[in-house]
C-alpha cells in the first residue's frame, strides 16, 4: 500500500504545531497502525528528512491505555471497539490520504506532536476512585456473596483503559464517561458502598476544577470508547450525584 | 565476595514466615515519617509496595516511564491469578500449590520463597475483593475459579480476560489513596539510569526526565526495585514496548548479583509472527487451554497444503488430527506447564507438520467446546480474547481454529535477593518480575500476578522495615553529596557519548538484530555451539551500537530514540550474560533446554547432581563476569522428575 500521510507536528508544549505531509510507500495491509508509524519513522531518520515523530504507546495490545490518535476525525480511527494499537492497515486502502492527530482537549495539554498529558485523570482518581481499604484486617473474600449479574456489571464499568478517547470525542472535552465507570464500579460493589456519597461528590467536582465540560448527552464518548463502555454509566453517576448531595451530609 | 546467604529462617517450613514476622525489627510511627523509601516501577509489585509502605506511614516517592502508574505492564495479564483458596473443594491447599510451584519450577527455586508465596496467596484474593476488584462470580455470589497449566486442582481466580489490568487497578487505586494522603510522591515519565551507593549501602537513583531531558537525583534511606522483566532482549516478545532490563542491569553493574539470567519462559499461545515490519507479539492466555485443544495434522502431506493454502483446517477430519500434547501427556493434556506446551509446539513444526504461511504456527481449536458448551458460553469465558485475535489476524475463531506459536513471554532470572527479597547491595531490594526468587526455572500460568502482589502487599512492608530499624539513627544523606555527583555524571556521560556517535543505524534495527540472534541462539533448545556461536554475534552487535547508532539530540523534548538507545546498551550486557548462563549450565530444566540434556522421549533430563544451585553473577567490569552458587537444598520436598504423563 501506499500512503500520504498528514501528521500534527508540535516541538513542545508551548509550540505552535502544525501538519507536515509525508508519502510512505509498500506498506503491508498485516501491518498494525503503529507499525505503519515505526516505518515512517525508520524512514525519517535513515532519510535525514526530521526527526521521527512522537506518539505514546507501550503494550500494542489494546489493554493499557498509552496509545491514542486522532485518525481521520476519530479517536482510535475507523473501528469500533479497538484502539489505536490493535488498528490494521488493512482496514484503508492504497492511495489513501490519513490524517493524524493528537487529542484535542483542554485538560489534555499536547506534550509533542502526538504525545498529550493525560495526568488530568490520575487526579481524579486520587480523588477517591479508590475504596479505602489499606493492606490487610481484610475479611474472607468469600464473607460477602455479590450477585453475578452485579459483579459481571461492576467488571464492565471497570474495562475503561483511561485513555481518554471519550475526553477527545467529545465536543465539552467531559470526561463523564471515564468518572462514570469508576463510580459505577465502586456503586455496584458492596465494598465500595461506605465511602459512595464522599467519592462521587469528590471525584466530580474535582473533575469541573481541572476544566473537563458538562456532559452533552450527545454520547459521542460510548461511540468512540474502545472498550465500549455504556452510556447507562454516566445515568448512574448523575444518580449517585444527586442522590449524595440531597441525602448526603459528607462533604 | 562473600558467599551468597539467603537468610532463610529457622524452623519448620510451615513456620518460618510466622517467625520472621515474630521476630523483625519495627519502626515506630513517629520515625517512619522520617524514612524515605523509593519504589521504581509501578506494576503489581511496585503499586502494591508503594501503597502499603505509604499506608505504613514510610515517606515514599514513586517513580514510572508511562504517563501513569496504571500503564506498567501487569496491565495486559489476561489469565488469572492463583491463590490455595479451595474454594471449589478439589483438594488444594497451601501445602499443594507450595508442591505444585516447586514442581513447575522444576526443582531449581527456593522452598522457603514459595512456602511464603502459597501462603500469603490467600491474603491478596482477600485484599483485592476489599479493593473492589471485580473477580468473576458463580450465581451463588462467590468467587469463580478456573484451571491453569501444571495444576490438577481450580485455583485461579479471575476478572474475565483482564485480570491483570483489574489487579493493577486495584493496587493503583490504594497507590491513589496514598498519594491524597501525601505519604506517597507520584514521578511519572521518569527513568531510572543509574543507583547510588553510599558506604557500601543503597542510598538512591539517578532519574532521567523524560520530557525535559534532565538528569535528577532522588535519596532513599533504601530502594526497591520493581521493574519488570528483560524479555525485550530478544526484541519480539509479548512485553510491552517500553519494558525493559535497564534499571536492573544498573543495579548489577553497582554490585547486584544477577541470577539465572538464562531461565526465559517462552509462552505457548501466542499470535506467530508475520513480518519483520512486526514491533511484538501478542500472547493469547493460558485460560484458553482450558478448552482449547491443540493440534496439527496427522499427516505431513495435509500440512503442505494447509501452508499453500490449498487446505484449511476444517478440511482435516478427526481422524487425521495430531493432538499431540493429549497424546504424550494424558494426565495433564492441554494443560502442561507452558515450557513443555511450547517445545511440544516447536518439536511438531520442525518436523514439518507446523501450519501457517510460515510453518511455524499450531491450531488452538475450540469447536469441541462450542459443541460441549454451546457458542454463548465460549464466548462468556473468552469473547475479548476471541475479538482481540480476530482484530489482528483477520479470522473468526469460533469458526476456525487459532493459529498459534511460542514467544518469549516472562524472565524467571533476575537479581539475586535473599529471604527479605533484598539484593546483595544492602538497602536495595527487588520485587516482582526483575528478582529471580519464586519460580525457578520454570512458571505456572497465573503466578506472575500472584508473586507481584506478594512481594508488594505482604513480604515487603514486613522485611523492609526489618532494614530501616536501624536506618532511623541515619539522616537523609544531601543529593550534593560526591556519589550523588558521581552517578549523575556517569548518567550523562553515557547519554552524550550516544549523542555524539552520530552513526547510520538505527537503534531499532540493531535491537532487531540482537533479537534475532538471541531468538535462534539463545532461544528454545539451546546447544553449546550455539551458545558459543552467539557471544561473538552479540559482541559484534554492541561493537557497531557504540560505533554506528544513530540517535539525535533532542534534548530538551521528548526523544524516544535515546531512550530506546540507553535501554538496548543494557539489553546487550544482559544478553551476553544470558548466553554465558545458558553456556555453563549443562543440563535442561524448565524454560532453559540444552539440547544435548534430554531423554529418549525428549523431554528435559535434569542433572541435580551437578547444578541443584542459583548461578548468580558478579559484574566485574571489562572482565568476564564472574558466578557465584546459591547451593540448592530441599529438605521438605522430594526431589523427582518432572512428570506431566
Amino acid at each position: 500500500m501506499n500512503l500520504t500521510l498528514k501528521i500534527w507536528r508540535q516541538e513542545n508544549a508551548k509550540a505552535k504545531g502544525h501538519f507536515e505531509t509525508y508519502k510512505l510507500n509498500d506498506i503491508s495491509p498485516e501491518c498494525s497502525f503503529l507499525e505503519m508509524l515505526d516505518i515512517l519513522n525508520e524512514q525519517l531518520i535513515n532519510d535525514n528528512i526530521a526527526h521521527p515523530v512522537c506518539f505514546d504507546n507501550d503494550c500494542r495490545e489494546g489493554i493499557c491505555g498509552m496509545c491514542g490518535l486522532y485518525i481521520n476525525g476519530r479517536p482510535h480511527g475507523p473501528d469500533d471497539g479497538v484502539t489505536t494499537c490493535q488498528l490494521h492497515m488493512r482496514r484503508f486502502h492504497d492511495g489513501d490520504t490519513i490524517t493524524i492527530e493528537p487529542w484535542r482537549a483542554r485538560p489534555f495539554p499536547v506534550i509533542k506532536d502526538l504525545v498529550v498529558d493525560r495526568s488530568a485523570f490520575d487526579k481524579i482518581i486520587q480523588e477517591g476512585g479508590y475504596t479505602s481499604a489499606t493492606t490487610g484486617g481484610v475479611p474472607d473474600a468469600n464473607a460477602i456473596p455479590i450477585p453475578k449479574r452485579k459483579a459481571d456489571e461492576a467488571m464492565d464499568s471497570a474495562s475503561c483503559i483511561g485513555c481518554g478517547a471519550c475526553v477527545a470525542a467529545c465536543k465539552n472535552a467531559s470526561a463523564m464517561l471515564f468518572v462514570s465507570g469508576k463510580v459505577s464500579q465502586y456503586t455496584l460493589l458492596p465494598q465500595g458502598k461506605p465511602e459512595a456519597a464522599i467519592r462521587v461528590k469528590r471525584m466530580v467536582k474535582k473533575m469541573d476544577e481541572l476544566g473537563f465540560g458538562s456532559c452533552t448527552n450527545t454520547f459521542a464518548c460510548e461511540a468512540e470508547c474502545p472498550k465500549q463502555l455504556k452510556r447507562t454509566n454516566i445515568a448512574r453517576l448523575n444518580r449517585e450525584f444527586i442522590c449524595a448531595k440531597v441525602c448526603s451530609d459528607e462533604k | 565476595m562473600a558467599t551468597l546467604n539467603s537468610k532463610i529462617p529457622q524452623g519448620p517450613l510451615s513456620e518460618k514466615w510466622t517467625n520472621y514476622k515474630a521476630s523483625q525489627k519495627l519502626v515506630n510511627p513517629a520515625n517512619k515519617r522520617k524514612l524515605d523509601v523509593i519504589v521504581v516501577g509501578t506494576g503489581l509489585a511496585g503499586a502494591s509496595a508503594a501503597a502499603s509502605l505509604g499506608a505504613l506511614g514510610f515517606n515514599v516517592k514513586v517513580f514510572c516511564i508511562q504517563d501513569s502508574p496504571r500503564r506498567a505492564h501487569s496491565i495486559a495479564a489476561q489469565g488469572g491469578i492463583n491463590a490455595a483458596k479451595n474454594y471449589p473443594n478439589d483438594g488444594d491447599s497451601i501445602g499443594r500449590l507450595f508442591y505444585d510451584t516447586i514442581k513447575g519450577g522444576d526443582y531449581r527455586a527456593r522452598e522457603a520463597n514459595v512456602y511464603r508465596l502459597a501462603e500469603v496467596s490467600n491474603n491478596i484474593i482477600d485484599q483485592c475483593v476489599a479493593q473492589g476488584v471485580p473477580f468473576a462470580r458463580d450465581y451463588s455470589g462467590y468467587l469463580a475459579n478456573r484451571s491453569f497449566g501444571g495444576a490438577q486442582v481450580s485455583r485461579t481466580f479471575y476478572a474475565k480476560g483482564q485480570t491483570g489490568q483489574q489487579l493493577l487497578l486495584g493496587a493503583y487505586s490504594a497507590l491513589s489513596k496514598q498519594i491524597k494522603e501525601g505519604t506517597v510522591k507520584l514521578y511519572t515519565r521518569r527513568e531510572m539510569e543509574n543507583l547510588v551507593v553510599i558506604d557500601g549501602k543503597a542510598r538512591g537513583i539517578i532519574t532521567r526526565d523524560l520530557i525535559t531531558g534532565q538528569t535528577e537525583r532522588w535519596f532513599g534511606h533504601c530502594v526497591i526495585l520493581a521493574t519488570g522483566g528483560y524479555g525485550n532482549v530478544y526484541y519480539l516478545s509479548t512485553n510491552a514496548m517500553g519494558s525493559n532490563g535497564s534499571a536492573a542491569v544498573q543495579c548489577y553493574k553497582k554490585g547486584a548479583f544477577f541470577a539465572n539470567p538464562c531461565y526465559v519462559q517462552i509462552h505457548p499461545t501466542c499470535i506467530p509472527v508475520h513480518g519483520d515490519y512486526q514491533s511484538k507479539l501478542t500472547l493469547m492466555s493460558e485460560s484458553l487451554r482450558n478448552d482449547g485443544r491443540i493440534w496439527v495434522p496427522k499427516k505431513i502431506e495435509d500440512a503442505q497444503a494447509i501452508r499453500e493454502g490449498k487446505k484449511t483446517a476444517n478440511d482435516i477430519p478427526e481422524e487425521e488430527r495430531d493432538y499431540y500434547l493429549e497424546r504424550r501427556y494424558p494426565a495433564f493434556g492441554n494443560l502442561v506447564p507452558r515450557d513443555i506446551a511450547s517445545r511440544a509446539a516447536k518439536e511438531r513444526c520442525d518436523a514439518g507438520y507446523g501450519v501457517g504461511s510460515t510453518g511455524k504456527a499450531v491450531f488452538l481449536d475450540f469447536s469441541s467446546a462450542i459443541a460441549r458448551l454451546g457458542k454463548d458460553k465460549v464466548a462468556e469465558r473468552y469473547g475479548n480474547l476471541f475479538q482481540m485475535y480476530q482484530k489482528i489476524e483477520d479470522e473468526n475463531p469460533y469458526e476456525t481454529p487459532m493459529k498459534i506459536y511460542p514467544a518469549v513471554h516472562y524472565t524467571m532470572g533476575g537479581l539475586w535477593v535473599d529471604y527479605e527479597l533484598q539484593t546483595t547491595i544492602p538497602g536495595l531490594f527487588a520485587a516482582g518480575e526483575c528478582n529471580f526468587s519464586d519460580h525457578g526455572a520454570n512458571r505456572l500460568g497465573a503466578s506472575a500476578l500472584m508473586q507481584g502482589l506478594a512481594d508488594g502487599y505482604f513480604v515487603l512492608p514486613y522485611t523492609v522495615q526489618n532494614y530501616l530499624a536501624a536506618e532511623i539513627y541515619n539522616q537523609p544523606i544531601p543529593t550534593s553529596h560526591e556519589e550523588f555527583e558521581k552517578a549523575e555524571n556517569e548518567v550523562k556521560e553515557r547519554i552524550n557519548k550516544i549523542l555524539s556517535i552520530k552513526g547510520k543505524t538505527t537503534v531499532d534495527t540493531l535491537q532487531k538484530e540482537l533479537g534475532h540472534i538471541m531468538w535462534e541462539h539463545v532461544g528454545m533448545g539451546r546447544t553449546k555451539e550455539s551458545l558459543e556461536s552467539a557471544l561473538p554475534l552479540i559482541a559484534k552487535v554492541k561493537e557497531r551500537f557504540w560505533n554506528d547508532v544513530k540517535v539525535e539530540e533532542s534534548n530538551e523534548c521528548l526523544n524516544p530514540e535515546l531512550e530506546k538507545a540507553l535501554r538496548l546498551a543494557d539489553h546487550l550486557e544482559l544478553a551476553s550474560l544470558i548466553a554465558r548462563d545458558a553456556l555453563q549450565r549443562e543440563e535442561s530444566c524448565g524454560g532453559h533446554f540444552r539440547e544435548e540434556h534430554q531423554t529418549e522421549e525428549g523431554e528435559a533430563k535434569r542433572d541435580d547432581e551437578n547444578f541443584m544451585f542459583v548461578g548468580a553473577w558478579e559484574y566485574k567490569g571489562d572482565e568476564a563476569p564472574v558466578m557465584h552458587k546459591e547451593d540448592l537444598n530441599y529438605e521438605f520436598i522430594k526431589v523427582q522428575t518432572r512428570n506431566y504423563k
